[in-house]
């Protein structure tokens, strides 16, 4: 094969291309520049804040005799998740084969399946529960419904990609036997899929956790409704306490979860 | 004698307007072991996946004891494919479970369905399992994970699913294009034992023209969607899977399967 030659100039991309590449620097650019000023983002009260800053963490001794206020609402938080995951695994286990396009009933019902979960995927955890609340009561039950709904949609809608990349060899040969739909999902789906799902359990219990504090900020039970106290009472001690527990607690929890997931696959 | 199975006029059409199968009449006689041979592309797969209607032909029909598998539908349809076993290229064993648990999965088409989903297997049935793994000669790798096994070893495994149907007809799609000349001819000397044992009737494909001269009552030649060739083993000479083929046979090239 002959060597180009060096001489040779290689040919400029056409004018179309140039152009795109252009205007999408231009309009990245101009985001920047309008949510910047819209936000009213400004270095100055950011550096002027910096003396506040400072006050405001030196009152941020953890309180530890707090600690036995703390102890009941954290177990809620980890008891809302966990219940949570459970649930919406259970419950989104149907939904993931009704999304997936080769374990499917038909056409339409895939289609059905797949905007159901883009709708309830659309709408954030946190809405869930400030919307669920003030409807159940404040306390836990909301924040258990709100991720139950938040597992479901993402569980299904991560697993029926899954599902749709395995080896379809195993599905004809069962499909050949004469098993149907059930039994060839449970023979030749849920064994090849199994590690990664509880991988991906794993993990969306460990956001659980971390939603679970947020949402009792809204009033869906856990720790985060303590955490609210705390600041309304301006109790510093007790909410550098408390952050402090969540932060141990979290921290523990990832890394048990990453220590589960690196074993699976 | 009436035909066990039947092929009327069969075509296939995939989505995508390609013309696998373009017009297909055969009738296979019960216990005969039919070699089907061709090129890759010539229908030899899609003919052989209309027999249990995993292709659904666009048009014509085929049949099993004159009963259409091809308009059969659900739990009708379930019922004669499980009378039907099939072999595979790939072996199609799924590969984190225990070789039991595929051997098993043949009795799924017969067991209560239920009982199928939990795994509670009848005891007859799990022998009768443990059975079909010593008629393939692999007794005790019951309990090993599929994808541990060589490949011939899951062959027999895939052998011992499609036994375990307790079927009157037995599919092979390239059974041995993923193994070894040695393995190739043990696999098929023991699938053609089984299957005479067994009085099953046997559509094999196969790549190799002799392999399929050594094991098949019949040689059927397909090309380009067409059977281009029907006859016996006998039959089948050099010349004639040159028009099969469509190209000379050149002895040191890839047609044949080295013993």
């Amino acid at each position: 094969m002959a060597l180009p030659d060096p001489n040779t100039v290689p040919l400029r991309p056409g004018f179309a291309s140039r152009l795109l590449n252009w205007s999408t620097w231009v309009v990245l650019v101009g985001l920047f520049v309008v949510s910047l000023q819209q936000t009213g983002f400004d270095v100055e009260a950011l550096t002027s804040g910096s003396q506040d800053f400072v006050r405001f963490f030196r009152r941020l001794v953890p309180d530890w005799t707090a600690l036995p206020q703390i102890w009941r609402p954290l177990l809620e938080t980890l008891q809302i998740a966990y219940l949570a995951t459970l649930l919406g695994t259970l419950l989104g286990l149907p939904l993931i084969f009704l999304a997936s396009y080769n374990t499917t009933v038909n056409g339409p019902v895939m289609w059905v399946a797949r905007s159901v979960l883009t709708v309830l995927r659309s709408i954030p955890d946190l809405l869930y529960a400030a919307i669920l609340a003030p409807i159940l009561a404040p306390g836990p039950l909301p924040g258990v419904v709100a991720l139950t709904i938040f597992t479901m949609a993402v569980l299904a809608k991560l697993a029926s990609e899954t599902v749709e990349s395995i080896d379809p060899g195993p599905l004809e040969a069962l499909r050949a036997v004469g098993a149907g739909r059930n039994r060839v999902i449970v023979y030749a789906v849920l064994p090849q899929i199994a590690a990664t799902m509880t991988s991906f359990v794993l993990y969306i219990f460990e956001i659980n956790v971390r939603a679970s504090v947020v949402i009792g900020y809204v009033g869906a039970g856990g720790v985060g409704f303590l955490l609210l106290r705390y600041l309304n009472f301006f109790d510093w001690g007790g909410v550098a306490a408390l952050i402090v527990v969540i932060f141990a607690v979290v921290l523990l929890i990832d890394l048990l979860s990453v220590w589960a997931r690196s074993r699976l696959i | 004698m009436s035909a066990h199975i039947s092929f009327h006029d069969v075509e296939v059409t995939y989505p995508g307007g390609l013309k696998a199968l373009k017009g297909v009449t055969l009738d296979v006689p019960r216990g005969e072991f039919v070699v089907i041979v061709g090129l890759s592309g010539a229908g030899k797969s899609t003919l052989i996946r209309t027999v249990n209607n995993l292709v659904v032909p666009s048009r014509g029909d085929v049949t099993i004891d004159g009963a259409s598998v091809t308009r059969a539908q659900g739990t009708a349809l379930r019922q004669m494919r499980s009378d039907i076993g099939m072999i595979f290229q790939t072996f199609n064993l799924v590969k984190r479970s225990s070789v039991l648990r595929n051997v098993l999965a043949g009795r799924l088409g017969d067991v209560h369905p239920l009982r199928g989903l939990l795994g509670l297997f009848p005891r007859a049935d799990v022998a009768y399992a443990h059975d079909c793994l010593s008629r393939v000669g692999i007794p005790e790798k019951a309990f090993a994970r599929a994808d541990a096994l060589s490949g011939g070893q899951q062959q027999r495994v895939g052998i011992a699913r499609a036994l375990a149907q307790k079927p009157s007809i037995m599919l092979a799609d390239e059974p041995v294009a993923s193994l070894d000349p040695p393995t190739s001819h043990a696999v098929l000397r023991d699938l053609k034992r089984i299957t005479r044992e067994e009085a099953l009737t046997t559509l094999v494909n196969l790549h190799f023209i002799d392999m399929a001269r050594e094991y098949a009552d019949r040689i059927i030649g397909m090309r380009d969607g067409l059977i281009v060739f029907d006859g016996s083993a006998d039959q089948a000479t050099d010349q004639a899977f040159e028009d099969i083929y469509g190209r000379p046979i050149d002895e040191s090239k890839d047609l044949r399967g080295a013993s």
